[in-house]
């Protein structure tokens, strides 16, 4: 359980977001706790992308400001986030698939090692890591040269999360990251995301789905239209009002009842 | 949950089926130019052995053919990896021939300011290319091609305004003596041909002013040019960070970019590196030539491209090899003066080199299904 009497590691005020003529985000305010899971759920095309871009240095918010560890910070690149300890995995995949694991597990943070005084990609290690982090999520690789085109939907997002993790993220995002996943890959993932949360890390976790939010969430925001609709915290919450929340009440609790409850 | 494990995720390779080693060690990006090479060479061994295309004086014409094309493949290869093409590369070479020639012979210059600024002119070129790019987003397809008529442009335009001629020579006389000059022009290793001559393992000449010299007399800088490029290449690529960058950048940009590559400074500095090979090119070409003309490297840009793609590289980016390359750039030279030795009429060329792009891209495509997955 997230402790509520810490300093948010991160907060975002009023981010707006235009692209053109499109509001995609009309003032969304948001903090996390250092060891907190924050679940932020909407419908499709609601912002939740959007936003935690502008959290991980890809936009830069059109209004807003963001605090991270008690200093406004202007990431200029996903670079400047990433340094500051901001590890996103992207809803569609930060993947090669043309790569082999190991390259694309170490994309951007290759391991060196320095020969006659000039940096070489530390290949060994490379290779070492990948196989012993696939391995700890269930993934077994032909070797670390396999490319990540040979890789199904959910391994690769596996990847991608172990890779975040492995990097020591202080705020780890992860968008959607259950939604193309297999019973036990998700149940694997929830596993990682409480693991990470008791280290401390702070967990931003984007997911339409109720369920996985209810299993591993402290703290639900849900966005519709590029608005918060307001933060709960767990406990205070059933999950069918938060279902409810998410398709902008009433109208769902209609869809259900023709549905048969199966929503 | 444990029934599951069956269906998402086995804990052993079940799936996986094994592969022999020497199967794995064949499935690489340079097969396709390993057995190019190797056909051509079986090839000319069985119909031109007796032309005199493999005795020391052959096997440097091919050598030194094959070296410039590995000169222009080598910067081709690491740009189109990163997901760019230059198709401005043979105007470069008649545009950085046609500098050294105005600096050095027109305005007098010494030859190694007249190298060293060549180089700084010809590299800027390269990385307003790319900050073009890079920053427009338009296809580097168009973008260089708009510097292909550009840069020719000039390299016409500027000999007939100073000189009223398009062949400005005297380039080997201003050179004399430079000790840049040499780096670019010179030969390496003379007393060790002078031994293999005397010793009878190379032949002499046995006649004229030259009579008892070795016939191949040292290995020219061009040769050692193509060599450092691919090693230089080579090791970038696979052993450097760099190297996964520009996979990464030429693989998918945008993925590359929100894991913190630094995609447009990779961009950037390859069109930059690409430049630099161009003019490593034209520099060793008028030192050989002794005159740059206005219409040198024509043609080039494609002919670097051809040698890319037969050594396994990806038209799309991503995907590549500098080995690869370089065995296309061999190809591509045995073949050109293979033919010529043995008398082949010389537009069979042509056909001779869409046969080996066809059957070699075919191939590489057939490998690279293996190797990536891809459906
Ligand atoms: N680069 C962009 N340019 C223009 N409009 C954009 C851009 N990115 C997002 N939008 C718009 O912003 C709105 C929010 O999109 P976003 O991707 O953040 O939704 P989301 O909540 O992540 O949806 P989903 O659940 O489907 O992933 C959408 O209307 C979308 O069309
Ligand atoms: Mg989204």
């Amino acid at each position: 359980m997230a402790d509520q009497s810490k300093t948010p590691i991160i907060q975002m005020k009023n981010i707006e977001k235009h692209f053109g003529a499109v509001i995609a985000l009309a003032g969304v305010s948001l903090d996390v706790f250092p060891g907190e899971c924050h679940c932020l759920l909407g419908d499709n095309g609601a912002g939740k992308s959007t936003f935690i871009k502008t959290m991980s240095g890809v936009h830069k918010p059109t209004k807003g400001e963001i605090i991270f560890e008690g200093r406004p910070m202007d990431f200029e690149t996903p670079r400047d986030a990433m340094d500051a300890g901001i590890a996103t995995v992207h809803q569609h995949l930060a993947m090669i698939p043309l790569m082999s694991v190991a390259r694309n597990f170490f994309m951007g943070n290759e391991p060196v090692k320095k020969i006659a005084g000039i940096n070489f990609l530390d290949q060994t290690k490379a290779d070492q890591v990948t196989m012993d982090e696939m391995r700890k999520m269930g993934i077994n690789l032909r070797g670390p040269d396999q490319a990540v085109g040979t890789l199904s939907g959910g391994e690769r997002q596996t990847v991608a999360i172990s890779r975040a993790v492995y990097f020591g993220a202080k705020v780890l995002i992860l968008d959607e990251p259950t939604s193309a996943l297999g019973v036990r890959q998700t149940s694997n993932v929830l596993a990682t995301v409480d693991k990470v949360r008791k280290q401390g890390v702070a967990v931003v976790f984007i997911t339409h789905n109720v369920r996985h939010a209810m299993a591993v969430g402290d703290r639900f925001t849900v966005l519709n239209r590029g608005q918060t609709l307001g933060t709960a915290v767990r406990g205070e919450i059933s999950p069918d009002e938060l279902q409810d929340m998410m398709a902008g009440g009433q109208e769902m609790a209609t869809l259900e009842g023709s549905l048969g409850g199966t929503v | 949950m444990t029934d599951a494990s069956k269906t998402d995720a086995p804990d052993t390779d079940e799936r996986v089926k094994e592969m022999s080693s020497f199967r794995r060690s064949l499935i690489r990006p340079e097969l396709g130019g390993m057995v190019g090479t190797i056909a051509v060479f079986v090839f000319f061994l069985l119909f031109a052995f007796d032309s005199g295309m493999f005795n020391s004086q052959g096997v440097m014409n091919w050598s030194i053919v094959s070296a410039q094309f590995m000169i222009i493949a080598v910067g081709a290869c690491l740009l189109m990896i990163a997901g760019e093409f230059d198709l401005s590369v043979g105007s470069m070479i008649g545009f950085a021939g046609m500098m050294i020639a105005v600096f050095g012979v027109v305005l007098g210059w010494p030859m190694w300011i007249t190298i060293i600024i060549t180089f700084a002119i010809c590299i800027a070129i390269g990385a307003v290319n790319g900050y073009i790019v890079v920053k427009t987003g338009l296809p580097s397809f168009i973008v260089t091609l708009a510097f292909l008529f550009i840069l020719r442009g000039f390299t016409i335009y500027i000999p007939q305004t100073l000189e009223n001629k398009t062949i400005i020579g005297g380039i080997r006389d201003a050179a004399e003596g430079d000790w840049l000059g040499a780096i670019f022009g010179g030969k390496i290793g003379g007393g060790l041909f002078e031994m293999l001559g005397n010793a009878g393992v190379i032949a002499t000449f046995e006649r004229g002013s030259r009579m008892g010299e070795p016939v191949v007399d040292g290995i020219p800088m061009m040769i050692i040019w193509a060599i450092a490029l691919i090693v230089f290449g080579h090791v970038l690529l696979t052993k450097t960070r760099f190297g996964n960058w520009i996979f990464a950048a030429g693989g998918d940009s945008e993925a590359a970019r929100n894991s913190g590559v630094p995609v447009n400074r990779v961009k950037i500095l390859m069109f930059m590196f690409t430049a630099f090979c161009a003019t490593v090119f034209a520099t060793c070409q008028v030192m050989e030539f002794g005159s740059a003309g206005a219409d040198r490297g024509l043609l080039k840009e494609f002919e670097a491209i051809i040698a890319v793609v037969i050594g396994g590289a990806l038209l799309t980016g991503g995907y590549g090899s500098v080995l690869g390359a370089a065995l296309g750039a061999l190809i591509f030279g045995v073949v050109q003066q293979g033919l010529f030795f043995a008398g082949v009429e010389s537009s069979l060329f042509r056909v001779f080199l869409g046969l080996i792009l066809l059957g070699a891209v075919i191939l590489n495509t057939y490998i690279r299904r293996m190797i990536t997955g891809e459906r």
